[in-house]
């Protein structure tokens, strides 16, 4: 049997909300724009912050990172001596252990344009920490005279250069750059992901990287490691740090102190803290108001229910039924609008990155959000004057 | 004069309602009001009782104390036998459920619902199956008038069709006792005349108990039993057909 507990209670409210449009596209509109900003502008911070490590992921092969003690992010260079590779390869648990050049250097394009380039050299024997990917070219074609990779999105854009008839031309295979002063040819195009400082990428055999980079006492940047089968990275990294003195960080750790630079030494993350929380702000006052008013103006019928009988605790449950309903609305359409500005930014300059718990975060936000605003508009039925059924 | 066949029918049983030294005050902005100074009233059972009075007599407070919906400062008032008094939180709520039938000057239909479903109200919350509470709906909607228009919302309707469905709702569950604040202040002469002979009809075929509250000289002579009120206090009680030919 259907009571006042049931389902037809229930259907009348719901049809007490969305008989309301006007009201209820408010409320919706209002919590969109919550769940929105909560959701677009962390996942572009997120994405952001991904970026910052991205060279890291992209040598997913290498367990261990080996690097100057006072480096603070991947980018930075502060070279190791040429022993330190040795040094490292003869630290038990050790598989493999191979140099990494990375370092700015300006570059000269075909028509004559000056560029700063990321360049990274890779061991000569076993080119270990190439792009992930090469849409043109071998790997192996690094190891012909002169050879070095673009990455593709540098090749399109920040490396276009005028060609001999005028016309705008992307770096291609066979096109020939100087880096400092020395003359470099295209044999691939690779792709990486992208990074956070957007310095156009080249890759090169490490040795012709050292050829390349000005002189100096020092050049190895990094030495990759891989453990034995069975090493644990975290415990390796921590054998090599206590046998060589130097920083030894797993992945996932060279990431995390990459990311926590920039969170620690940017204005990143108090700039998109500031925007979602005025958007969680502005989103929670035109839903939570456009709520109560609903509530509000629908006190008189709330009242009427009462007088007939209906129980305290069935109009609270209508109330929270309400909120629930256009809080979830909300939260989908918001999230949803989310997801198709991230799919229409994929693989362009805008970092967009959306992961569960960013959608746990907004549910959690327009849940508090309706729930506040509810329990607002259930102190406001419960505490009417049931009078007021009487009142013309 | 002689008093009207119902009531006096009436007068024979137990009263629907029965105040004693009835009291009720209101404290706000530094003044008190005294609503009820002392109501001494006997409703009869059956037949229609029309309250009248000026404006801030007592009169709405009264009826909302006699549905319930008001708790009196002290005094004694009996509804259909419940000293209203003894009754609180879901006991109140189910006798006000049960036993009352209520029709508002505003209609106060929800607007979102359908004619149908506006009248299904009552018994939904007194816990009747849908289907029953559907077709007893549609059942007394095509009683006053509206047979057709149960599909439809209460905003494309006129005023006076909009009180019929508040009259279909508020006998739907067949109540002992209505009450009514200011029925047909709403709407034109002809609707209102209307409504009260419905009203009346309903008096008739269902034995209820009918207690209004009114400012409309019009609707007087459909009354059995009319008590004047005036600052706070019944004042006087006319029992006589002041129209009879109405009823």
């Amino acid at each position: 049997m259907l009571n006042p507990d049931g389902i037809i209670v229930n259907l009348i409210a719901l049809k007490m909300l969305f008989g309301d449009r006007g009201k209820f596209v408010g409320m919706v509109l209002g919590l969109t724009f919550a769940a929105l900003v909560m959701t677009q502008q962390p996942s572009i911070f997120i994405g952001l912050m991904t970026r910052t490590y991205a060279a890291i992921g992209d040598v997913p092969i290498a367990d261990v990172w080996v690097m100057d003690p006072g480096v603070q992010y991947v980018e930075e260079n502060k070279p190791l001596r040429d022993t330190d590779l040795a040094r490292v390869r003869g630290v038990a648990g050790v598989a493999w252990a191979v140099p990494l050049y990375k370092g700015i250097i300006n570059a000269k394009l075909p028509d004559g344009q000056t560029k700063s380039i990321i360049l990274t050299g890779l061991d000569d024997a076993t080119l270990i920490g190439g792009p992930p990917a090469l849409i043109e070219g071998r790997l192996a074609d690094l190891r012909r005279a002169d050879a070095i990779i673009i990455d593709r999105e540098a090749a399109e854009n920040r490396l276009r250069y005028v060609g001999p008839e005028g016309e705008e031309r992307s770096l291609a295979i066979g096109d020939e750059i100087e880096i400092n002063d020395n003359r470099a040819t295209v044999v691939g195009i690779g792709v990486s992901t992208r990074d956070f400082i957007l310095v156009p990428k080249a890759f090169t055999t490490y040795s012709r990287a050292i050829d390349f980079a000005p002189p100096q006492r020092r050049q190895l940047t990094y030495v990759l490691a891989k453990g034995r089968d069975g090493e644990h990275p975290g415990a390796l990294a921590r054998r090599i740090e206590a046998q060589t003195g130097l920083k030894a960080l797993t992945s996932a750790e060279f990431e995390q102190l990459t990311l926590d630079y920039w969170m620690t030494n940017t204005g990143i993350p108090i700039n998109f803290g500031v925007s979602v929380l005025l958007g969680f702000l502005v989103g929670a006052a035109v839903a939570g108001q456009s709520f109560f008013n609903f509530v509000r103006e629908n006190l008189v019928h709330y009242a009427v229910l009462k007088a007939m009988g209906l129980r305290g605790g069935v109009l609270v449950r209508m109330v929270l039924l309400q909120a629930l309903i256009v809080g979830g609305i909300g939260y989908g359409i918001g999230v949803g609008l989310t997801a198709l500005f991230g799919t229409f930014m994929r693989d362009t300059v805008l970092a967009f990155r959306m992961p569960p718990a960013l959608l746990a975060f907004a549910g959690v936000g327009v849940l508090v959000i309706v729930l506040l605003s509810a329990l607002l508009a259930i102190r406001a039925v419960l505490r009417m004057d049931p009078a007021v059924v009487f009142r013309g | 004069m002689s008093a009207l066949p119902a009531a006096r029918a009436a007068d024979t049983a137990a009263p629907a309602v029965r105040c004693r030294e009835l009291t009720k005050s209101f404290t706000g902005a530094g003044a008190t009001v005294h609503a009820l100074r002392g109501i001494d009233l006997d409703v009869p059972r059956g037949g229609m009782t029309m309250l009248v009075g000026p404006s801030g007599c007592g009169k709405t407070t009264l009826i909302s104390v006699i549905a319930g919906i008001l708790t009196p400062d002290g005094g004694e008032c009996l509804v259909l036998g419940t000293e209203l008094s003894t009754l609180h939180g879901q006991r109140l709520l189910d006798f006000r459920g049960r036993s009352i039938g209520f029709i508002f000057q505003q209609f106060h239909l929800v607007p979102t619902l359908t004619v149908i479903e506006n009248v299904t109200i009552p018994l939904i919350i007194n816990g009747t199956p849908t289907p029953h509470a559907r077709a007893a709906a549609a059942e007394i909607i095509a009683e006053v008038g509206l047979g057709d228009r149960g599909r439809e919302l209460p905003g494309v309707l006129s005023g006076g069709e909009q009180q019929r469905v508040a009259i279909a709702r508020a006998l739907v569950h067949s109540p002992a006792l209505v009450v009514c604040d200011e029925p047909t202040s709403a709407l034109d002469h002809e609707s209102g005349q209307m409504i009260m002979a419905l009203l009346r009809r309903f008096v008739s075929l269902r034995q209820a108990t009918i207690i209004i509250v009114t400012h409309d000289d019009r609707i007087l002579p459909f009354a059995d039993r009319i008590a004047r009120m005036d600052d706070g206090r019944i004042v006087g009680i006319d029992t006589e057909a002041t129209a009879g030919g109405q009823r």
